[in-house]
């Protein structure tokens, strides 16, 4: 029953994939005006032109430019750079470890910090840790990324001088702390006050008032219902891994860091199209797949999951 | 309270998009090199930013943006998402698995990145660019709302009526379906029209934002390069964004409460 389970989400993990690299194809030819137009600008030499026009591959009949673009994606290159010729998916390699450390140390600090601070809240429902865990929440989701980085390096950087500034540091851990926390907040405030609500509700269930007239202690019903309340949580940490990758461009710009978001963002101002395209498949496979591997945690923490899985 | 504290300030911003570059004391756009990075004094009220642009005036060109881009993209957004959704919803069948498809597609790219992707293929942005750029991912939300909503509608009572009195689908759909699906659409565009201001000074954060005009993003990234020095330029940009997205997201969340009956 898992197993077919397992299956039936790779497949539609698969189409989805194959779908993007199609919409990221027919991007470039459905936008109105030339791509060639917009790199070279409008005075460029129709020699100059039929030339960049070749190494597009716009020159060859549409589905011939398809297969192109396919073959390239699953040979691994994804093209290559117009500027400097190298495969796109070196560059990529080059720079992705950067912004999955980030990634990860933002999905960390989410972790560490909400869920905690939701099963306190849940668990001391309408009390004062509850109302402040609330406050924190709201402002969080209610922070702008772009305007939370520059009051972090501001607070901690220029004025109490805790953390590096940007550019500064390196590698070390210590200039991971504030992107981490700035990528990291919106995520960390709704996975806290999704936890809290689920863990609220799963501690009204009748299983939870069976229990509590049983006499259990409070703690063993909490943890009791954890399981229970996984789900949500889980379903909008998925939501939010898209925000994440949107988040990473933005902090990674803020934070002067190399990485995918750094890479994507020069391809953008130099108009290297191959490049862009390879960062958008790169970040939408990566959104796919930490997709799929959520649902199959849901599966795992949630039997209910699975039963229905296997008779829809 | 906070609500109505929320809503005062959506009217105030809508207001200040409207007449805010007449109020303007002076011109963004003048350049006064021997004020660059003034603090704030009784000649410029927010102080001045780069090339000695006064920051207020500047602040109330952007509000004009902002209003411009937001109107443009969940007008638009709402729009397109509210036919679509409706159709696939209440008609179903391969023109829901379609318009689902193609939503679900627009859905796996993460949010900036789609944005970025489309805005890479125009030789020098313009708003209208950021408009389509916005609204082509945009839609999504609202024709998922409207696909639950005519759903849900279609098996209603007085719809099934109107079918059995032999009322055409166009009729069923503009009499019975649609005016029914606003309520939580237009709930809906007023927590989204926050997204959309955050989502336009975020590129132009990025320096992705339209070529012309005055944007709170542009101001906050020229702010954020001088922040060791001059911090006053960003806390003033990144302020004035920060209380215009929450002031939309609580004025939405107060319309939900008061005209969502699920939520009472």
């Amino acid at each position: 029953m898992g197993a077919t389970y397992l299956f039936r989400r790779l497949i539609r993990a698969v189409l989805t994939i194959l779908a993007i690299i199609t919409a990221v194809f027919a991007l470039v030819r459905l936008v109105p005006g030339d791509p060639v137009d917009s790199i070279l600008g409008d005075h460029a030499a129709p020699e100059e032109r039929e030339a960049l026009r070749a190494r597009l591959k716009l020159d060859l009949p549409i589905l011939e430019q398809y297969t192109t673009a396919l073959g390239e994606t699953f040979d691994g290159t994804l093209g290559r750079s117009f500027r400097t010729d190298r495969t796109v998916s070196s560059l990529i390699g080059e720079v992705i470890g950067a912004t999955v450390r980030l990634g990860l140390a933002a999905l960390a600090l989410a972790w560490l910090l909400a869920v905690p601070l939701g099963i306190l809240a849940a668990r001391f429902r309408g009390q004062r840790i509850d109302r402040a865990a609330s406050f924190v929440g709201v402002l969080g989701l209610a922070i702008p990324t772009i305007w939370l980085g520059p009051l972090l390096i501001l607070g901690f950087g220029v004025q109490l001088r805790w953390a590096p500034l940007p550019g500064d540091g390196g590698d070390s851990l210590g200039a991971l702390i504030l992107p981490a926390i700035t990528l990291g907040t919106a995520l960390a405030a709704s996975m806290m006050r999704q936890t809290r609500g689920a863990l609220a509700a799963a501690l009204g269930e009748p299983y939870a008032l069976a229990a509590r007239g049983r006499g259990l202690p409070e703690r063993k019903i909490v943890r009791g219902s954890l399981r229970a309340s996984a789900r949500p949580v889980l379903t909008i940490a998925a939501a939010q891994i898209g925000a994440l990758l949107s988040g990473t461009v933005v902090v990674e710009k803020i934070f002067e860091r190399p990485g995918l978001g750094s890479l994507f963002l020069d391809a953008f101002f130099s108009r290297d199209i191959p490049v862009v395209q390879g960062c958008v498949l790169v970040i939408a496979v990566i959104y796919v797949l930490v997709n799929v591997a959520l649902d199959v945690a849901y599966a795992v923490a949630d039997p209910r999951v699975r039963v229905q899985a296997a008779s829809a | 309270m906070t609500q109505r504290l929320a809503l005062g300030f959506v009217v105030l911003f809508g207001l200040l998009a409207v007449f805010g570059p007449w109020l303007a004391p002076m011109d963004p756009t003048t350049i006064d090199l021997g004020a660059q990075f003034a603090s704030p004094s009784a000649a410029h009220w927010l102080g001045t930013g780069d090339n000695g642009i006064d920051l207020w005036s500047a602040i109330l060109h952007g509000a004009r943006l902002a209003g411009l881009v937001a109107l443009g993209v969940v007008g638009s957004s709402v729009l397109v998402g509210t036919v679509l959704g409706t159709l696939a919803g209440y008609l179903g069948g391969w023109l829901d698995d379609a318009i689902s498809a193609l939503a679900d597609v627009l859905q796996a790219f993460p949010g900036i990145v789609l944005n970025v992707a489309i805005l890479a293929l125009v030789d020098q942005p313009g708003v209208l660019h950021v408009i389509v750029a916005l609204s082509v991912p945009g839609w999504v939300l609202y024709a998922r709302l409207a696909r639950a909503e005519a759903m849900s509608l279609r098996d209603r009572e007085f719809v099934q009526a109107a079918v059995a009195l032999g009322a055409t689908r166009m009729r069923v759909l503009r009499r019975h379906i649609v005016p029914n699906l606003l309520g939580p659409v237009f709930v809906q565009a007023t927590t989204g029209v926050g997204g959309v201001i955050l989502a336009e000074a975020t590129l132009s954060f990025l320096g992705l934002g339209p070529s012309q005009g005055v944007s709170w993003g542009a101001l906050l990234d020229q702010g954020s390069a001088v922040l060791l020095r001059f911090p006053h330029v960003a806390l003033v940009s990144g302020s004035t964004i920060a209380l215009t997205v929450l002031a939309f997201n609580l004025a939405g969340d107060g319309l939900t409460d008061r005209f969502d009956p699920r939520t009472r």
